[in-house]
């Protein structure tokens, strides 16, 4: 062959590696047991995205605790209507705290009138303040997911005034009796939230919205009777789990033993705290999150008007232990009615 | 010689074109179609001569079938993205043609909601059968035997009960498999999860035997004939009838390697049973899912086909709804 002629075959070579390795991760890879030897229930885990994703942790420091003593916030603010049992000095101190986690570039300006603090007319401040009460919420009654770790604003904000992972519903057009383009509930355009898998963009407004739609698809028995769930509620339950193992940065194994992923007695513990957490995401969407709507403006909303709501991603943002496990609610005890009492 | 045999061939033969034996049974209104040219690309690894093409009634039905298919799933991608080329070519390994939902049964669902995957369902469905018969036929019009039609027949079988045979069992065609690259992928996985994890289907690990069985047989049989091409061992037919020196060696290379060996015409039985076995038995597997187990692990650990092996972490994990006073 001549070297003229190598050249399409070089070219050609060149095209279908990219076509088809483009879009793997270069190894190496660590795996690590984590449950009984020889059975794959291992992580595995890309060292590099990992320390990345790490990377981009960045905890703030902690403002120094208030003085001690000193008149209640209610009595020298007016319209305080959660944090009024904070003295003036711990008052301030949060209100320093939440502007850093949540606008640190806006300032005091984003939630309030700074004419007049106490204005409610700022949708910003509404918000906040029914997140202040979600937050001790959490804090309070959802330890079975959060632990003594717990969550604080910045959690979910990480110094951003909206939270990079939120979700809205997704609709499918209405369809007109003849109409192609039949999408079978959102389904097949590469939604990242679910892994860019070609499943439903939306098993979050049945499966987290707040109800208690059954997520478990598999049969109880081993021959047929009364359970019945199609194969298009099955992968509703499937996009959830792919949104919780790339939320979290993990894989099945991490909950599961794969060879029976509805068995409890050969999952990991981590799979009971998701069993919580998903029951509290549900309580803090229809408790907390969907009711906010009609506080919000029209640019707040989702494609269908209904406002945004949390998902596991939201908090965990690519890892197993929101922040890495920092500890920051330690801190900030007036987010934790708990520790108050 | 043994330059022009092997693959990447360097010498090409070119003279008039080999047109063939006169067909079996003339059929006037359908001839061979087409001049011969030679593609010195194809003549690389392969025969150089082109056509001609023998379509016949059959084959432009089968034709016309699969094009009728094709076009319906690619225009309903096309407008599932709004009729946006770009978006059409960027997401077209997401894009399918979905069954109906559940809620219609075996009904026939508007166009709009599934009925455009029926009627692609048909088509692609007559387009495959019409190729059948063609194979079948234009097999039996050159005196030769059916072995490819069945073979074909039994990847057929398997299409037939994923798309239809077991969705009409289970009473839904939602039950049946997208068209759509990720899509029927996805499905495939959801199928699994669904029943419980298909690799406990003991016709699901035939299947799978006789896939990657396949494989093995395929490659030890290539690499046996490549091996003996020296002594004109490519020459199989000559060598199933009149057994020279490179079938000897070939039979005699396995007996050392492992004991026994095929003959030059039993390999070919072989590796034929291998892959028609291969969707045999996966057709039997899906349509006993859903219809005969519902839950496959569960079946395993009723046979005792399933390892139990011991607990690792300090407490049992324990379903947290059968818990007093669970959340639900």
């Amino acid at each position: 062959m001549t070297r003229a002629n190598r050249l399409p075959f070089a070219l050609a070579a060149g095209i279908v590696a990219t076509l088809f390795l483009g879009a793997c991760e270069r190894p190496p890879t660590q795996s690590k047991q984590i449950g009984y030897r020889g059975v794959g229930m291992e992580q595995v885990i890309n060292p590099r995205t990992a320390a990345k994703t790490i990377a981009a942790v960045k905890i703030p420091d902690v403002i120094p605790a208030a003085d001690p003593g000193g008149p209640k916030a209610s009595t020298i603010y007016k319209n305080v209507k959660v944090l009024g049992d904070l003295t003036e000095n711990e008052f301030n101190r949060t209100m320093a705290a939440i502007t850093e986690w949540v606008s640190p570039e806006q300032g005091c300006a984003y939630c309030h009138n700074v004419e007049n603090m106490a204005d409610d007319n700022v949708y910003t401040k509404v918000v906040a303040r029914r997140m202040f009460q979600m937050t001790r919420h959490i804090n309070e009654t959802w330890k079975s997911h959060v632990g003594e770790t717990g969550v604080t604003c910045y959690t979910c904000h990480a110094g951003k005034p909206v939270p990079e992972n939120i979700w809205f519903q997704s609709k499918d057009k209405a369809s007109k009796s003849i109409m192609a383009g039949y999408r079978g509930g959102s389904q097949n355009n590469a939604n990242k939230s679910v892994g860019s898998t070609a499943m439903t963009a939306d098993p979050f407004s049945d499966l987290l919205g707040g109800g208690k739609n059954e997520i478990r698809v598999q049969a109880t028995k081993a021959l047929p009777g009364t359970h019945n769930v199609s194969i298009q509620d099955t992968e509703k339950t499937y996009a959830l789990m792919i949104h919780m193992s790339e939320g979290l940065g993990v894989n099945c194994t991490f909950c599961h033993n794969s060879r029976s992923f509805g068995n409890w007695t050969s999952s990991t513990p981590q799979r009971t705290s998701a069993w919580h957490g998903i029951r509290m995401v549900r309580d803090v969407n229809s408790a907390f999150l969907t009711p906010l709507q009609s506080a919000y403006p029209a640019t707040r909303l989702g494609p269908h008007g209904d406002a945004p709501k949390a998902f596991c991603s939201t908090c965990h943002q690519g890892l197993a232990k929101p922040l890495n496990g920092a500890q920051m609610l330690k801190s900030y005890l007036e987010l934790n009615k708990t520790a108050l009492k | 010689m043994a330059e022009y045999q092997n693959i990447f061939t360097r010498i090409q033969v070119r003279a008039h074109p080999e047109m063939g034996v006169p067909p079996y049974h003339p059929d006037p209104a359908w001839p061979r179609e087409g001049k011969p040219f030679f593609s010195y690309w194809l003549g690389r690894v392969g025969d150089a001569q082109v056509g001609p093409f023998y379509l016949g009634g059959l084959g432009v039905a089968s034709l016309l079938s699969g094009l009728f298919a094709i076009l319906i799933i690619g225009l309903n991608m096309w407008a599932s993205v709004n009729w946006n080329p770009m978006q059409f070519v960027r997401q077209l390994f997401w894009l399918a043609l979905e069954p109906p939902p559940a809620k219609y049964g075996l009904s026939i669902p508007p166009m709009g909601e599934g009925g455009w995957w029926l009627l692609a369902g048909f088509f692609l469905t007559m387009s495959i059968l019409l190729f059948w018969v063609r194979v079948y036929t234009n097999a039996r019009r050159l005196g030769m035997g059916t072995h490819v039609a069945w073979a074909f027949a039994s990847a057929i079988w398997l299409y037939l009960v994923l798309g239809f045979i077991r969705p009409i069992a289970m009473g839904s065609w939602s039950e049946a498999v997208p068209f759509g690259i990720f899509p029927h992928l996805d499905w495939t996985a959801a199928f699994s999860i669904r029943y419980g994890n298909l690799f406990y289907n003991p016709f699901h690990m035939l299947s799978i035997v006789f896939l990657y069985g396949s494989a093995l047989l395929f490659a030890m049989h290539g690499a046996t004939i490549l091996a003996v091409g020296r002594y004109g061992g490519e020459r199989e037919i000559e060598q199933i009838v009149d057994r020279g020196t490179a079938s000897e060696r070939a039979a005699l290379f396995w007996r050392w390697t492992m004991g026994f060996n095929a003959s030059m015409e039993s390999i070919h039985r072989w590796a034929w049973w291998f892959a028609v076995l291969c969707t045999l038995t996966g057709g039997i597997g899906i349509l006993l899912t859903g219809t005969v187990v519902d839950n496959w692990y569960l079946w395993g650990v009723k046979h005792g086909i399933v390892a139990a092996y011991p607990e690792v972490y300090t407490s049992p994990i324990i379903d947290p709804t059968t818990l007093p006073g669970a959340v639900k």
